[in-house]
Order: C-alpha cells, then structure tokens, then sequence
C-alpha cells in the first residue's frame, strides 16, 4: 500500500478535480509550478500551499493523503534546509524548498485523481508533432508507464529478497541481497519483455 | 490453423527442438511433457516470442518470424507468471491498455472492459491496484488483458502453475469457455482430460500425439508414474 501511495497511484472518486480533464489538469499544473518557480518568495509558498490544502480537501483527501505525496522528500528537505539558509538566508530557504513540496504534492493530487490512461493519452496527443521528427509518443508513454509500473514490483522484489536473506540468517550479507535482486530483476526484465511482445504493445 | 513444418530450435549447442512437423487445427490442444523438453519453446513460436533455426511455423498461412505484428493480432499468449504480464497501476486501466491500439471511444472502452472482467470474475476490482491482487486474481487479470483484445487464438504457457485450486479451476472452467482456439502448455493432467488432443513432448521431439487419456496413460508411464 505504500508503494501505491508513494507513486501516486489513482484513487478512484467522484469530485470535481476526478472530473476534470486530464489535459486541464496537466496545463494547470505547469501553471502552478511556474508561478512558483517566477514569484519564489514565502508568500507565494504560503499562498501555494493554501491552495494545495484546499484542493486536496476538494477531492476527498485528508491532510494525511497530502503528507504521504511529500514524505518521500523529507530526507532532501533535512539536507536542503539548512544548505539554501547558510546560502541565502531563511526567506531562500523556505521559498526554494517549499516551491519543490509544493511542486511534488500538486503532482501527486493530478496523479491520485487521473489515470494513467488518461495521462498517457494526453501524452500521446502533446507529443505527436514529435512524429515528424522520428519520436514515437506511444513509446515514451510506454516508457513511463513501465516505469511507475516497476516501483511496486521492485518493492515486492526487494521485501521477498531481505526475508529470505533473514530466513537464512544472513542478514548482513550485501552479496546475499545485492545478488539475487540483480538476477531477479534481469529475470523479470526478461518476462517483461516477453509479455509487451506477446501484447503486442511494442510492435 | 496452425502448422509447424520440419521445425527445428536450436539455443547454443543445445537443441531445445528437433524436425517437429504438424497441424494444430483442434479447438482445445494440450501439450505436455517434462521440464526442459521443449514444450514452452514449440508454444511461443506461435506467437513468434521464439522463432525456428530450421523450418517454418505458419498461423493461418503467416510466418510469425516476418509477419509478428499481424500474428500476434491473431494469437494472444498467457504466461504463468501474470506479474511480468500486467503492466497498469489498476486493474481497468491494465485491460484498457491492451486496447489503446484500437482508437475505441471512452465509453466503447469502457464497455469492452467491464464485459471482459465479469466474464473473468472480476467484477467489482475495476479500480482496485492491479499488483494488491492476490495471484489468482492476477492471472485472471492477465488473462483478461489477453481475452480483450479478442484474438482467434489463445496460447498459455503453464498458466496454472503458481495459482491454488479455486483459481485453478477458474481458469480450467475459463478456458472450456472460450470461443477461441486455445493450445495449453501444463504440467496439470486434469486440465487437459477434456482436450481434443494432447501432444507429449520429449527431448525436443513429439513422442506421443492423439486423444488425452491415451497421451496422459504414456507420458505417465514414460515418467515411471502410474
């Protein structure tokens, strides 16, 4: 489960942002995080946050939803914080570090509320101009569909690979982790490729 | 119809198949045999997932070795490990994107989707995360994913192996079901009793080829089981 909820995964709803087109939601997206990125200063974070927690209440989520987007962050945040201050002093540090979790937890609020088909359809649509240029967009949605697929996977992998290191009383052993997560992720990579082949999804 | 002629599969020195020839025109064929006879290799040449160093397969008169697109159009394969298999975060959103070639519109999608998880029992799991599926529940997903795309032909590939016998029996009673031509790869001997016909595979070759209690009664002698 907190792989789903690291990533992002969909959670079915009927609010008003479920509601919304993807594409509307994607474009609203780059807005907010540009004008973060143009107006960076505390009271645009605050701002930004304001409105973060009330469109996360818009679609059902509790605050406990939105600090789940964001805890992935807090070990760059801890190294962060302190760097930007010493840099450029507390109004720097609080307008760089908030506009990256405001950015990441706007992110997950489009993702928890769209699915993935839809976003890769949006994808597809944006970056087929690119057809001319030889880039397939089906491809690169492919791509990251893949991608946000193997995080779970891998998690699973990793867990099955530490208990049974443990079950053999080999806790400590690096080669006993690191070797079989290198074989069973070259193993899986292969029936991965086997399986879009046989869909024929990478014809 | 499927036709294998002369085939030949060679890995390395080692020769996983040796001059195989044979139609495969049956409704409902499994193919049996011990482990690293040679049975998967013959089974994913069909879908052009393995191709012959000697000989040729044809599916409805198309070599999948130069026509692997318009094959795989025809022939669907289920491996036994749905988790390679399913790629979506959820499950609707895994049977739709079998279906993202095919320019339906969302509602035509979302018909065809929720027709094919009642007709695999998954009813109800539409939204739910595809990798909480116990692995029952995810080889009838991938079987889904597979079904959607309504091919003429069904492969799988030892579909039965990592499931209990509840969900065994689902996808036995799923797959007596189906209109397609389906050709099976098992080591489950209940599963293919009510076959047309049954082929035994041995060391690369055919060794017995015919009606299953026939077929069954040899390869469980040959594997000294009575």
């Amino acid at each position: 489960m907190m792989a789903a909820a690291m990533i992002g995964v969909y959670r079915p709803g009927t609010s008003l942002l479920h509601r919304l087109p993807a594409g509307l939601k994607l474009f609203g997206l780059l807005l907010f995080t540009t004008a973060l990125l143009v107006w960076r200063a505390p009271t645009t974070v605050a701002i930004g946050l304001a409105i973060i927690i009330c469109l996360y209440a818009l679609a059902g989520y509790s605050p406990r939803v939105l600090l789940t987007q964001v805890w992935p962050l807090r070990w760059i945040v801890v190294l962060l914080v302190p760097f930007q201050w010493w840099l450029g002093g507390w109004r720097s540090a609080v307008a760089i570090v908030g506009t990256l979790i405001l950015a990441v937890a706007a992110a997950g609020l489009v993702s928890l509320t769209t699915r993935i088909v839809d976003l890769l359809a949006v994808l597809d649509r944006v970056l087929s101009p690119l057809r001319r240029v030889g880039v397939d967009p089906e491809r690169i949605s492919l791509l990251i569909a893949l991608s946000i697929r193997v995080v779970p996977v891998m998690l699973d992998l990793v867990n099955t690979v530490r208990e049974a290191r443990r079950a053999r009383g080999a806790e400590r052993s690096l080669r006993a982790f690191a070797t079989p997560v290198v074989v069973r992720t070259v193993g899986y990579s292969q029936r991965l490729g086997d399986a879009l082949i046989a869909r024929g999804i990478d014809d | 119809m499927i036709e294998f002629e002369h085939v030949t599969h060679r890995f390395g020195d080692r020769i996983v198949l040796t001059d195989i020839s044979c139609r495969l025109s049956q409704q409902r064929i499994g193919i049996i045999g011990a482990n690293g006879s040679g049975k998967s290799t013959l089974a994913r040449m069909i879908n052009g997932l393995a191709n012959p160093t000697e000989g040729r397969v044809l599916v409805d008169g198309l070599d999948p070795a130069q026509h692997g697109r318009e094959v795989r159009r025809r022939v669907s394969f289920l491996f036994s490990d749905p988790d390679a298999q399913i790629i979506m975060p959820t499950v609707g959103e895994d049977i739709a994107f079998s279906l993202r070639r095919h320019k339906l519109t969302h509602d035509e999608l979302a018909a065809r989707t929720e027709a094919i998880v009642d007709t695999v029992g998954l009813s109800g799991y539409i939204e739910h995360p595809a990798h909480l599926l116990s692995s029952g529940q995810k080889q009838l997903l991938a079987l889904a994913t597979v079904l959607v795309t309504e091919p003429d032909i069904l492969v799988a590939d030892e579909p039965t192996t990592l499931l209990d016998l509840r969900h065994t029996r689902e996808i036995a009673g799923l797959l007596a079901t189906l209109s397609q031509q389906v050709i099976v790869v098992t080591h489950d001997l209940d599963l293919i009793m009510d076959f047309e016909r049954v082929l035994v595979i041995d060391d690369g070759r055919i060794v017995a080829d015919g009606d299953p209690s026939e077929c069954v009664h040899f390869y469980r002698r040959s594997m000294g089981v009575r």
